[in-house]
């Protein structure tokens, strides 16, 4: 069992939140360990630094940056490490810049123990985590409004219809095998739709990307 | 040299007259020497120099008090000469050209002196404001320029005298008013500076009262009331829910705090918040509500959506047997979907005792009168999901 251990670093600025979630992880999870805790940007580019962990769970709302500045001080010198954004934030601009700047999903505090488990093992494994909030918000930013730019690449900037279909069941609630049942594709095929929805999230250059942000007032 | 440029601010320290040629030197990075030589050599074309000295000793403000630099002694000899020479070679170039210009040039000149001296000691005041302690010598300066401003004014309008009486009356009154309006520019421009810096002050400590105010209300209260129930969860985990949708709506919400845009008070996203909010309270569940779409009014047709979406979420809550119940709305130009789902027990539909309206009424009746469309699905021990589907009318139908 100790080889296949997922190690884990958490980044969260409130020292009480970081405690409830080690404890919560220690003591229901036997495969996850959290080997470090960070409570600021640079406390958490060191702590990563030194710890390689294989996951990091990120706060996206933090002072001096955030994680997104931890994203982007990082990313690039250890591509190895996976990013898991967890916040109470609801802001949908938020949350996507984090998407942008390399997390591999997105889950809010509120999760239980167990589901957040099964989310760092699954962006270890090398998928994306989309809570139904973060779907709905990828959703919006790829719809189709009327009057909308046409897209610069249509290979980055339109969802396939498969992979809409997908994430509207992943806002729904449903869970990849349940989606996978539902569409009568395997759950590898979803994942593989997730995972191009995540890369198209990251790399599009949408018009409505940068717009929508700005203008959309909805949460 | 990476430094940044530093502003353009007026040397508090280390000046002659105003801090003017200093804080020129130290914003384009050249000595200071050759920008007094610079306003001297302008001031000799005239008086192009010692009115842009005039204008930016008004205008740019000073920097801030804790600069310390000492002026040696031989800096200071220099630029004495060097303003010295500036009056003369002004005046000279004054007594050369035609008597007419010589006439209001050299009055006006022993105005702008009496000027110059009264705003220095504004200068000085800004750091005592004004307040007495000043001393002798401060209102003596301060007369005694207020008396070269009078006397100049005076000389150019004795010069004038030829033009009559109604004239110099006129001239008088212009006059006086100007020489007031000179005397007191420093006061002007430093008041409308000191009110707006007050302004910025008292809407920071606005926000901040609000802010205070609002945690108080809320978030300290919750935490009250958690306290005294803490030995039921389920009510523990229903006021801890409540509070975070509440602070949320005020954080990231339409209109929220994070925000400042206008919200859509009876837009379709905020019915449904509602209404999720209303069973989350009643049932002690959670129910979050994902909405993808613009936001629309509520017509009757979303209202009877929405009405029967809160139905189906309170089915789920109260007979599901979980803790969690998904809501999705998906907004789209002719039709509006709402998905209620759970992975509760889930039912046989067609087992549903009889005594059970909730269903057949408030879902399937709402619906059809509004012309939308039910599908249910529930398998036993995986749960169940209310699919509600409403068409709704263009814009343009809407209009016609």
């Amino acid at each position: 069992m100790t080889e296949a251990m997922i190690r884990v670093v958490l980044v969260d600025d409130h020292a009480l939140f970081r405690s409830g979630v080690r404890a919560e992880l220690d003591r229901a999870v036997p495969d996850v360990t959290v080997v470090g805790e960070a409570g600021s940007v640079d406390e958490a580019v060191a702590a990563i630094r030194h710890h390689r962990p294989d996951v990091v769970l990120l706060d996206v709302h933090m002072p001096d940056g955030g994680g997104a500045e931890v994203l982007r001080q990082l990313r690039p010198e250890l591509p190895d490490v996976v990013f898991l954004a967890l916040s109470v934030s609801d802001a949908a601009e938020d949350v996507i810049a984090v998407i942008r700047a390399g997390a591999r999903g997105y889950v809010t505090k509120t999760i239980s123990g167990r589901e957040l488990a099964d989310a760092v093992r699954r962006v270890h494994g090398g998928d994306p985590v989309f809570s139904p909030r973060l779907a709905g918000f990828v959703l919006d930013v790829f719809s189709q409004k009327p009057g909308a730019a046409p897209p610069g690449d249509p290979e980055l900037d339109l969802l396939t219809r498969r992979e809409r279909d997908v994430l509207r069941l992943l806002a729904r609630g449903y869970a990849y095998k349940e989606i996978a049942g539902e569409l009568f594709i395997s759950v590898k095929t979803v994942e593989t739709h997730v995972s191009s929805v995540l890369r198209k999230t990251q790399l599009s250059n949408r018009y409505e990307l940068s717009r929508w942000a700005s203008d959309r007032r909805l949460v | 040299m990476n430094t940044p440029t530093p502003p353009l601010a007026r040397r508090r320290t280390g000046r002659l007259v105003a801090g003017v040629a200093g804080g020129v030197a130290d914003h384009l990075g050249i000595p200071v020497t050759w920008v007094r030589a610079a306003f001297i050599a302008l001031a000799a074309m005239w008086w192009a120099g010692a009115l842009a000295y005039g204008l930016l000793w008004v205008f740019v403000r000073q920097e801030s008090s804790d600069v310390e630099r000492s002026t040696p002694r031989r800096e200071r000899q220099q630029a004495l000469g060097l303003a010295a020479l500036g009056v003369a070679a002004a005046l000279t170039a004054a007594a050369l050209g035609n008597d007419l210009v010589g006439w209001i040039v050299g009055p006006l000149g022993v105005a702008a002196v009496g000027a110059a001296l009264v705003w220095r000691e504004a200068d000085e005041g800004q750091r005592r404001r004004w307040t007495g302690s000043g001393g002798r010598n401060a209102l003596w300066r301060t007369v005694a320029g207020a008396l070269f401003v009078a006397a100049g004014i005076a000389v150019f309008l004795f010069g004038q005298l030829q033009l009559g009486q109604v004239q110099f009356a006129l001239l008088a009154v212009l006059a006086t008013l100007v020489g007031v309006g000179v005397l007191t520019v420093p006061w002007w421009v430093r008041l409308v500076r000191e009110l707006t810096e007050e302004r910025r002050e008292r809407i920071v400590e606005t926000e901040r009262a609000e802010i205070a105010a609002h945690l108080h209300d809320s978030v300290l209260q919750t935490l009250a009331l958690i306290q005294r129930q803490s030995d039921q969860p389920r009510e523990v985990a229903r006021l801890a829910r409540g509070q975070e949708r509440e602070l949320r709506a005020w954080l990231y919400g339409p209109g929220g705090y994070g925000r400042g845009a206008a919200a859509l008070d009876e837009g379709l996203t905020a019915a449904l918040a509602a209404a999720a909010a209303e069973v989350e309270d009643t049932y002690a569940v959670t129910v979050a509500p994902v909405v993808v779409g613009a936001d629309r009014t509520l017509d009757d047709h979303l209202r009877a959506l929405v009405l029967a979406g809160r139905e189906a979420m309170v089915n789920a809550a109260k007979h599901a047997g979980v803790a969690e119940v998904s809501v999705y709305c998906e907004v789209e130009d002719d039709e509006v979907n709402l998905f209620v789902r759970d992975r509760g027990s889930g039912f046989d539909p067609d087992d549903v005792p009889g005594d059970r309206h909730g269903l057949a009424d408030s879902v399937h009746g709402r619906m059809g009168r509004h012309g939308g469309t039910v599908r249910l699905r529930s398998t036993p021990g995986e749960g169940t999901e209310v699919h509600l589907a409403m068409p709704v009318r263009t814009h343009e139908e809407a209009a016609t």
